[in-house]
């Protein structure tokens, strides 16, 4: 595996329009449930073990190279909302554009080709980081850190939260994270049926509310 | 003493476009009742509570099969509790269920609150395997702690297949030893009660509700297939239940 690679791979200038979204951070801090970096860091670490863990699975076992239409339809199943199947499919298709670019791949193609409107992002970063020479556990970090990542930036913003308070609950998050992305990694070996489906009830009921509102700062 | 417990339903049609329970085996906790009907040509039946179940170390299980045409409801007489066991050193109870619905089947799953007790373990799955034309309404309240207690360790999986493809795969932990975050503002947000209401109906092919959100903290969802999704959480299993009923009474009306 390259370590180059993957550090332009998880790069927040990777452009693959990932900065637009806030991960369920925007109307968490509009219910009042984020409101320092404590509630950050809860609110991180609880994102994390959920569609943290799900979606780091689903591009591990991508990386792995188990069918990528399965895994779509796996992510599908594991998705009931229908604002952030939209998301994932939106950030699919945006990824998709620049890994093709990047790291082109027969692999890569044939996905673009099935799912013309996008395909879940994670299966296809998944598909990114094979066609990268990177290895399942590196996509499962990839995707793990981007929904840690994602609120803390979004709150700095929204909440103007110190940035350096910001960085610090991602620091403290690292250990969980590379314990996520093992243990993605580990599911994605045991095949598709083995796959983790972790989900946060706040998070599918708060992306509905927030993607009817005529205003907003993220996309999702 | 730990108990091991496997229950049984099948529905048939009994060639009077009713319905019948050629299998209905109670075992252990799990006492098995065919009840009235309220709406015919359904067949219920009621679980209703033996002994105190699920205790830490036990294993339960119900399948229930609902095979072409037939229709079936299964409720309960009383919210499930899961208990601490009695030995010393604390050990996890499993509870699964297991649901098949033919062509044409309809089955109506709605049994009262789990309610995971200080200091129980429990992990609990459900699979349902749906034929292309079978219905499905199924219920799903979780309740952490009884009333001014802390929560014990629950986790919970639903897995449902439509014609052998995945349709929905939710799964919860909540309580001490779970994934850290579980009670932050992602998950539950200090949220005591959490439920789902799942409805399946291949007619939702054609046309399907919207999704809408049922309040603050509840929402409808359309799922990728032909089924509606209600997940919601709520300060308490009173609260939370006024949700599900709702929206049920909305989308039987349909």
């Amino acid at each position: 595996m390259s370590r180059a690679a993957l550090l332009v791979l998880a790069d927040g200038r990777f452009p693959a329009g990932g900065h637009a979204h806030s991960g369920g951070a925007e109307p968490a801090v509009e219910a009042g449930r984020i409101r320092n970096a404590e509630d950050l860091a809860a609110f991180c670490r609880g994102r994390l073990h959920t569609t943290g863990l799900t979606t780091a699975a689903l591009a591990a076992a991508a990386a792995h190279g188990l069918d990528p239409l399965a895994l779509d339809e796996a992510a599908d199943a594991r998705t009931p909302s229908p604002a952030l199947r939209a998301v994932a499919r939106k950030l699919g298709r945006q990824l998709m554009r620049a890994a093709r670019a990047t790291w082109p791949s027969p692999e890569l193609a044939a996905l673009a080709q099935a799912r013309p409107r996008g395909a879940h992002q994670p299966v296809v970063l998944g598909l990114t980081a094979r066609a990268a020479g990177l290895g399942p556990e590196d996509a499962a970090h990839c995707v793990a850190y981007e929904t840690v990542s994602g609120p803390a930036t979004a709150v700095v913003r929204l909440l103007s939260l110190n940035p350096f308070e910001a960085t610090a609950v991602l620091a403290r998050l690292a250990p969980e994270l590379d314990r996520v992305a093992e243990q993605a990694a580990v599911a994605a070996r045991s095949g598709i049926d083995a796959l983790p489906a972790a989900s946060a009830p706040l998070l599918d009921i708060t992306a509905e509310a927030h993607a009817a509102w005529p205003v907003r700062l993220f996309a999702s | 003493m730990s108990v091991q417990a496997a229950a049984r339903i099948t529905a048939v049609l009994d060639g009077r476009g009713a319905t019948a329970l050629p299998v209905l085996e109670s075992d252990g906790p799990l006492a098995l009742r065919r009840t009235r009907a309220t709406t015919t040509p359904y067949a219920r039946v009621t679980v209703v509570g033996a002994m105190s179940a699920p205790l830490g170390g036990d294993r339960l299980s119900i399948a229930a099969r609902v095979e072409e045409g037939a229709r079936l409801t299964v409720d309960s007489a009383a919210a499930t509790v899961a208990l601490p066991g009695p030995g010393r050193i604390p050990q996890p109870a499993s509870y699964d269920v297991a649901l098949t619905v033919g062509e044409r089947g309809v089955l109506n799953w709605l049994p009262e609150q789990l309610i995971s007790a200080s200091g129980s373990e429990l992990h609990m799955t459900t699979r349902v395997e749906l034929a292309a034309t079978a219905r499905l309404v199924l219920r799903e309240e979780q309740v952490l702690g009884r009333h001014g207690e802390s929560t014990g360790t629950l986790g919970a999986r639903l897995t449902v297949h439509r014609v052998g493809r995945p349709l929905l795969d939710q799964e919860v932990a909540y309580g001490p030893g779970a994934p850290g975050g579980w009670d932050g503002g992602a998950v539950l947000g200090g949220h005591r009660a959490v439920g789902q209401l799942l409805v399946v109906d291949p007619g939702f092919e054609d046309k399907c509700p919207d999704t809408r959100l049922l309040g603050p903290t509840a929402v409808l969802t359309r799922l990728a297939g032909p089924g509606v999704l209600v997940t919601a959480v709520a300060p308490d299993a009173r609260l939370l239940r006024t949700v599900l009923d709702d929206a049920l009474g909305e989308l039987l009306d349909a």
